[in-house]
């Protein structure tokens, strides 16, 4: 499905995750990033930044992970992405929703 | 002689000694397999334990008796595996192998999550993944006048990922038979997204929880059991109240795994998908609950394996490539209550669908919907399991990579 995001023709999946990384820029992030509320920080840039280098790793993102990552523990990851932290921070990331199996 | 040495005598285990023992060439291979326990749990019996529905016997053998005759057995503790060595230290001997597979399962740990393992641990705070926990929770519902029941997942993966949901609806019956049902209020909560994460089951399935009056709490990442409020609470402060909490804890691999340096942060081994073979060395199989492979971990799917992984031990014996072969191939039955169960079969690629099976159009099982066929299945998948399943027979008709055949797919 495409959509317009910061002035720019987008691929995202029914759920506005985007299916290209590579169409992905900070000002796409920053937008996305408002549809929950969040005005991007430092902060939150340097999460963003840790979990696009973890999955271009190939690496299965987790709150486990996050928390044994020591890039932010847990309390702060909540409080930076409120509602479901791993969901809204992959949004903005650019990057597929973590899967979890049935 | 060259020697194949298995690590773990459950479900996975003893499929591959029961494989191998007729394939290996016996005048070049001794195979020895090693488990620390005398007895053999039938683990998807622990769902039925607590509900008065199988008793002890049930669920428990002696595990030897499942070992083939002419492989070793031998009841120890593996303290670690020195994969430069190509050797495994057990408590006091240490065994050389040519080839080994890993099949040491996972198990819980409850200790991951602050309080959960406290005071109120067997007391009002319970697992049913182990015997133990599974006993001790019957005997609690056994007595149990009702309140606030929370059934719980701690994070994923988990072994069997429906069992939760399975739970609660066993409850749902348990307590209306009991003639007590107006008295327990049952809260579904989980990490996930929904009660079912894939998007066609809480299509199909979503009336479930209503029909069985099952709330639901989702996208609960927990941080820690309040005992002396009763309480769990969760990273964004959520808070949900219980009398009787029934949780699944954080599972984990071995630690053995951890130990020797073999696995991920769970403990889980790195595998290949599609061979079983494990990536850090090529002379290491892994197989069943222990891999890292994003299938779930359940008995079919180590039976589907078991298949794969003989074929490709052969293959590797020889010098010849392994086969990409292994698909995610898992089937599993998901009681509903009232004696009725639901079949869903599935893969790494496709979603559970609606269909029949294993023959197309005419089952006699239904996938994705309830019936009261579905449930005989998953009563007799006990029987199955004993008889066939752990002895490396094959099931009838049912295939090793998931067929399409009788899905509606679309
Ligand atoms: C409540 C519940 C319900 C389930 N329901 C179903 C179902 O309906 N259908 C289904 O298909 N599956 C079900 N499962 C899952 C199924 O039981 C497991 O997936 C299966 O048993 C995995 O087999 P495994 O051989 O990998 O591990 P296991 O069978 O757990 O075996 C691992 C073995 O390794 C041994 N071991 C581990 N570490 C060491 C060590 N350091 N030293 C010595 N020995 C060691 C252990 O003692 C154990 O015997 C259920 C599981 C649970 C808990």
């Amino acid at each position: 499905m495409k959509k317009v995001i910061a002035q720019t023709e987008i691929n995202v999946n029914e759920e506005g995750y985007l299916t290209d990384f590579a169409q992905w820029t900070k000002e796409i992030g920053t937008e996305i990033a408002t549809d929950y509320n969040i005005e991007m920080t430092d902060r939150h840039w340097e999460v963003v930044k840790w979990i696009q280098e973890k999955v271009n790793e190939g690496a299965a993102l987790s709150i486990r992970g996050i928390k044994k990552s020591g890039v932010i523990d847990i309390k702060s990851f909540y409080a930076l992405f409120p509602g479901g932290p791993l969901k809204v921070s992959t949004k903005i990331a650019g990057v597929p929703k973590p899967k979890s199996c049935i | 002689m060259k020697n194949l040495v298995i690590l773990g005598a459950g479900t996975a285990g003893t499929m591959m000694a029961n494989h191998l023992v007729s394939k290996l060439p016996k005048k070049e291979w001794e195979i020895t397999i090693v488990d620390q326990y005398k007895t053999h749990y039938y683990q998807p019996g622990f769902l039925f334990l607590p509900f008065d529905i199988y008793n002890e016997n049930q669920v428990k053998k002696e595990g030897k008796k499942f070992i083939p005759k002419g492989v070793n057995y031998i009841q120890k503790k593996i303290d670690r595996i020195i994969s430069d060595e190509n050797k495994i230290s057990l408590e006091d001997e240490t065994l050389d192998y040519d080839i080994l597979i890993i099949a040491t399962g996972s198990k819980i740990a409850p200790d991951e999550v602050e309080g959960m393992q406290g005071k109120n641990w067997q007391k009002s705070v319970f697992d049913f993944y182990t015997y133990e926990g599974a006993l001790a929770l019957r005997n609690k519902l056994r007595e149990w006048e009702g309140g606030k029941l929370v059934v719980h997942i701690t994070e994923m993966p988990i072994k069997c990922p429906v069992a939760p949901l399975e739970f609660a609806f066993l409850a749902d019956s348990y307590f209306k038979k009991k003639g007590m049902r107006d008295k327990v209020e049952i809260t579904y909560v989980t990490p996930l997204s929904g009660a079912f994460t894939k998007e066609k089951c809480s299509k199909s399935l979503g009336y479930l929880l209503k029909e069985k009056n099952v709330n639901l709490e989702i996208d609960f990442a927990i941080e820690r059991v309040d005992n002396e409020n009763s309480k769990i609470i969760d990273y964004a402060d959520k808070e949900v109240d219980f009398d009787l909490l029934v949780t699944v804890p954080t599972n984990m691999g071995d630690e053995v795994i951890g130990r020797s340096g073999l696995g991920d942060d769970l403990n889980f081994v790195p595998t290949h998908h599609n061979t079983l073979q494990s990536l850090a060395h090529e002379n290491i199989f892994v197989i069943g609950d222990a891999t890292n492979v994003p299938a779930s971990k359940a008995g079919s799917v180590a039976h589907f394996q078991a298949e794969t992984l003989t074929d490709n031990i052969l293959l590797y014996v020889e010098g010849k490539p392994l086969k990409e072969e292994f698909d995610g191939h898992a089937n599993c039955f998901i009681e509903t209550g009232e004696n009725k169960a639901l079949l869903i079969d599935f893969n790494y690629e496709y979603e559970p669908v609606e269909g029949t099976f294993p023959f197309a159009g005419i089952g006699p099982l239904k996938l994705l919907k309830e019936s009261v066929f579905n449930h005989w299945g998953k009563l007799a998948f006990r029987w199955i399991y004993w008889n066939m399943l752990i002895k490396g027979i094959p099931i009838p008709f049912v295939s090793r990579n998931m067929s399409t055949k009788g899905k509606k797919l679309n």
